[in-house]
């Protein structure tokens, strides 16, 4: 909390320096979040696709596996959901809306358990597979939006902007508040996180998992399957990330799959900024549901500063960076003093962060 | 396709592919230190953007090239300050506060841009030095000997870096703090500062990197890295921590977006097509990886570990 | 993150920001500063630099906070807010709407003018378009067309506020949404035969972001109008696939004035790195959307300039008189919502500027057509 304070001051004087109030600015911010029904309904369906890349990065983490990939995955599987709903549009809400989620977990897990293969058995680092294969869904986004998945309508019009017609009303993601854009996703979200932690804590797997992240060789030792658990991790982050993009595209405005042409357009970098969240929430599905609310809240209360005092949302940006170094250096310094008071060493960080 | 494979084409897209590589080359070669010494810092390409503005700002205002590219390793020093207190005294997930450090550059890169400069205002960027002798070489010299100073510095750091790391007393440490903090330190070498030194050097070179891309171009723009000290960290994994395989996969990555372009420029390839081509970068370097060999045992033991006396 | 020890500081903060937000909220709204004069060129010559930046973030007054009970009447100023995809300075695209909406508000057409830029996140577009209207702004402007499908499903639920969205001729059949388009292939078309007779027989080069929309449009509107005026001349173009990779734009100048291109043109802001290069090797550019001039003012030999204001003067006056919209409009060189701005200090050779005038007048007078579909 001090760190988050900290952020802010920092991100206040950065407002005093741009020429605006930063108690104006500040209270934009925080009204923009939190202010109505409306706010607090656009804050969680912010913080959704947040919520459910962060339970993918505990996963992963866990394992001791850094996915940089959540962008692609969203991609991934947006498209998967996208084709799924395209292909059978008839059939009724109860089975389209179930059916077009598990194709973007299939499609995400499936892009994710690349990288996931590529470390675990033939040694190629996470980090560059995930990166490359971020600019790879990319590409394959926008040549599939440009042709093949087309709107039919931007065909004809000439202007062909990267987008999807608009997707079968039977896989729309019900509102579940009038008069809100608070929809099932951010159900499906929660139940994902814990589902994530029933499987990290409460399963012999889940605990395989994480033993492998934590000391590989004495998990090997103890004829646990490293390798597996490398795939897996990756996988099942690739899956949650997958669900997010299905979520995306069945629960936005345009109920449709559009982007500018680049992947932030279409995710928002949620595939980083879940990255974040999970770290805020010390690496627990559980925890990382109140962080993906924070940062949900200062993503939607940043545009909301922008049209009140038209300070540019890069300044939250900037911000949001400072959030995470500082409570980055906040957590390692309260885990070594709680290490030192133990009287224990402390091995991994990623282990060791939460309870 | 024909007329791709003309002298002319073939020497320009190698030139192109050499002056594309200059900002991956400088970012990941700094990246490689870091990481020899067990330091991952993801926030390259937010150092960059910090580096790109400040460079061209300094040249906006003073016209000068030098004091530009000072400028542009100035920011990577103060980030690399930065980076050092966190990860260094503070300790943290390294993984974690460089997406922090990457955010943080992306998003005051741009504020401070709009708030200093505002609207598009080109500056007089590098100009091509073409060598004596060298440079008039047929083919080679247009390929290889006439580009920008920036270019020749990539070029030079990487026989510098070799030599730092295999045979200086420095680059000793530097191993040893890499994969055995422990006993370098029973052995009396100092992990904070070892580190601390590397840390510096690559944030300094993150920023030439930055100040590279935007004095080569002459202007800067929100987000003007594009993700190139992203692709710059993964070249560092190509590149199996050594300054020659990162070289080599910067080229390759250079090489391949030069030839792409080419490739549309000339007609070749069109339509859905460039979609798919403007991929094969990314694809080319991951096949790459696979083909060559199994590299997973020449991490840094201790990379991405922070380190801490035991008692 | 909340051991004991950290309970007292915690509490005092909390306290802390209380005590701020309830002083801001106490507090008066401060007033911005109000924009810079923006002086709009009126003739079709020589646009002086000062003139394309306008500082368009600066240019709001109240916070939204406090909507005025402002009910339009006829000739009323109007609450405008805009999204903007790119930033309101970029000499590009999102830059030719802010300058119009700032001349609109300096000729008293607005009464309040809110820009949210760089939304490149459709999403995120959206929930503002949406945030816009529930604040009690009369006309909400989407300026994108990635944000049309967004559009299509919010206008309905707010059917007292005028939405328009663009570049694109298409109303999706509501009362209360505007479509407007540009036709930069007219542009296009006579920078393309000016662009022919400099280029003296040598190659042409086109850069383009992603091939869609307004940039598709300009770009083959570009090649139209030169193979029109040189059936022979070769006019190549590359898409780099991206619209903010400005590397990437300026290694495509650079691979077609390698290839002995002597004339390059391209769309959105990523030009701005092409320009450069063209300005580096002495290559003649021709710049679309805003004035691009002062970026490099030896090369640049003219710009098609959109003057959004025919549309929104008209827009305007309808939400003034109580409808809401449900039509399409579009800017070309004959209702002056595109202009050809030429650069007086570029030597252009009298028969060329004699040709781009008269493609001009055929373009206006209907008697030339570009033959390009979806314009």
């Amino acid at each position: 909390m001090a760190a988050v304070a900290a952020a802010l001051a920092i991100g206040a004087i950065m407002m005093v320096a741009l020429g605006a109030n930063p108690f104006t600015g500040y209270k934009a911010l925080f009204t923009g979040a939190f202010g109505s029904k409306q706010d607090l309904a656009d804050t969680a369906v912010k913080a959704m696709p947040l919520l459910l890349v962060g339970t993918g990065i505990c996963i992963s983490f866990r394992a001791r596996v850094i996915n940089i990939g959540g962008e692609g995955q969203i991609v991934a599987g947006a498209l998967l959901a996208t084709v799924t709903a395209l292909a059978v549009p008839g059939l009724p809400p109860v089975v389209l809306v179930p059916l077009v989620l598990l194709a973007g977990i299939v499609g995400g897990g499936a892009w994710g358990a690349i990288p996931g293969t590529l470390k675990a058995y033939l040694g190629v680092n996470e980090i560059l597979s995930t990166i490359m294969l971020n600019i790879v869904a990319v590409q394959v986004m926008n040549y599939l939006l440009r042709g093949p998945l087309l709107d039919p309508a931007e065909a004809s019009r000439g202007t062909r902007i990267p987008q999807t017609k608009r997707l079968a009303p039977n896989a729309d993601l019900p509102v579940l508040l009038h008069g809100t854009r608070l929809h099932l996703g951010v159900v499906v979200a929660l139940v994902a996180a814990i589902a994530a932690w029933v499987f990290l804590w409460r399963t012999t797997t889940g605990y395989r998992l994480r033993a492998a992240g934590a000391n590989p060789d004495a998990a090997r030792y103890a004829g646990i399957a490293v390798k597996r658990m490398t795939t897996l991790a990756l996988t099942a982050s690739g899956a949650m990330c997958g669900l997010a993009g299905a979520v995306l595209v069945f629960g936005s405005e345009s109920h449709r799959f559009v982007t500018d042409g680049s992947a932030t357009g279409f995710t928002g970098s949620a595939g980083f900024n879940g990255i974040v969240a999970a770290l805020f929430g010390g690496l627990h599905p559980l925890l990382t549901i109140p962080a993906s609310l924070l940062f949900g809240g200062l993503l939607v209360g940043a545009n909301a500063m922008q049209r009140a005092i038209q300070i540019p949302a890069s300044l939250v940006i900037a911000v949001n960076g400072l959030v995470v170094v500082f409570v980055a250096a906040s957590v390692s310094l309260r885990r070594r003093v709680t290490a030192r008071a133990e009287g224990a060493r402390v091995a991994s960080p990623l282990v060791e962060v939460a309870p | 396709m024909s007329e791709f494979f003309t002298a002319s084409v073939l020497v320009a897209t190698v030139a192109a592919g050499l002056r594309l590589a200059t900002p991956y080359l400088l970012a990941a070669l700094g990246e490689t230190l870091g990481q020899r010494s067990g330091v991952l810092n993801l926030g390259v390409d937010g150092v960059m953007l910090l580096g790109a503005f400040f460079a061209y700002w300094t040249v906006l205002e003073t016209g000068s090239l030098l004091k530009g590219v000072i400028a542009g390793g100035l920011a990577g020093i103060v980030m690399g300050v930065v980076y050092a207190v966190v990860t260094l005294v503070f300790k943290t997930e390294q993984g974690i506060s460089g997406i922090g450090i990457y955010l943080f550059g992306l998003g005051f890169s741009e504020l401070i841009y709009r708030q200093e400069v505002g609207t598009p205002r080109p500056i007089k960027g590098f100009t091509k030095v073409k060598i004596p002798v060298l440079g008039d070489i047929k083919y080679v010299g247009k390929m290889l000997f006439d580009h920008s100073l920036m270019v020749y510095l990539a070029l030079l750091l990487v026989p510098a870096m070799t030599f730092l790391i295999n045979h200086t007393r420095f680059g000793l440490d530097v191993r040893a703090v890499g994969e055995t903090p422990e006993a370098a330190d029973s052995l009396g070498v100092s992990v904070a500062r070892t580190r601390t030194v590397t840390i510096l050097i690559g944030s300094t070179l993150a920023g030439l990197g930055g100040a590279a891309l935007a004095l080569e171009l002459g202007t800067f723009q929100q987000n003007l890295t594009n993700g190139i000290g992203f692709i710059a960290v993964a070249l560092v994994y190509f590149g199996a921590w050594r300054p020659t395989g990162v070289l080599l996969g910067s080229l390759l990555y250079g090489m391949v977006t030069a030839t792409v372009n080419q490739l549309k420029t000339l007609g070749v390839v069109t339509g859905a097509a460039a979609s798919l081509t403007t991929m094969a970068p990314a694809v080319l370097t991951v096949i790459a990886l696979v083909v060559i060999a199994r590299r997973g045992s020449a991490q840094p033991a201790a990379l991405a570990l922070p380190f801490e006396r035991a008692r | 993150m909340n051991t004991s020890k950290h309970r007292a500081l915690r509490r005092s903060i909390i306290t802390l920001a209380a005590i701020a937000i309830v002083a801001a909220s106490c507090g008066s709204d401060k007033t911005s500063t109000p924009s810079a004069a923006t002086s709009a060129p009126s003739v079709s010559t020589a646009a002086p630099a000062a003139t394309s930046a306008p500082a368009a973030t600066e240019s709001t007054a109240v916070t939204a906070t406090q909507p005025a009970a402002s009910t339009p009447s006829a000739g009323a100023a109007l609450k405008v807010a805009v999204i903007l995809p790119s930033a309101a300075n970029d000499l590009s695209f999102s830059q030719s709407m802010a300058d119009a909406l700032n001349r609109m508000k300096d000729a008293g057409l607005i009464s309040e003018l809110k820009v949210s830029e760089n939304m490149f996140v459709v999403d995120d577009a959206a929930a503002a378009i949406r945030s816009y209207a529930q604040d009690g702004f009369d006309v909400v402007i989407a300026h994108g067309s990635q944000y049309g499908g967004s559009l299509q499903q919010i206008a309905p639920d707010f059917p007292k506020v005028a939405f328009a969205w663009g570049t694109a001729a298409d109303t999706f059949g509501l009362p209360n949404v505007t479509g407007y388009t540009a036709a930069s292939d007219q542009g296009g078309y006579v920078m393309g035969v000016m662009g022919a007779i400099l280029a003296k027989g040598s190659s042409m080069g086109v850069i383009g972001p992603i091939e869609v929309g307004d940039a598709k449009l300009y770009n083959d509107g570009f090649a139209a109008g030169a193979k029109a005026q040189d059936p022979n001349v070769k006019v190549g173009v590359n898409y780099t696939e991206s619209f903010s990779d400005t590397a990437l734009a300026a290694e495509a100048a650079t691979s077609f004035i390698s290839g002995g291109a002597t004339v390059l043109t391209g769309s959105s802001q990523m030009t701005v790195g092409a320009v450069g290069v063209a300005k580096n090797s002495g290559v003649a550019w021709f710049a679309t959307n805003s004035n691009q001039t002062q970026l490099a003012p030896d090369v640049v030999v003219a710009s098609q300039v959109y003057k959004w204001d025919v549309v929104l003067k008209e827009l305007f006056a309808k939400v003034n008189s109580g409808s809401y919209g449900g039509e399409t409009y579009q800017i070309n060189l004959a209702n002056g919502g595109e202009v050809i701005e030429f650069n007086d200090a570029y030597k252009l050779p009298a028969d060329v500027k004699a040709a781009g005038d008269k493609a001009i007048a055929g373009i206006t007078d209907g008697s030339i057509k570009t033959g390009v579909a979806g314009s």
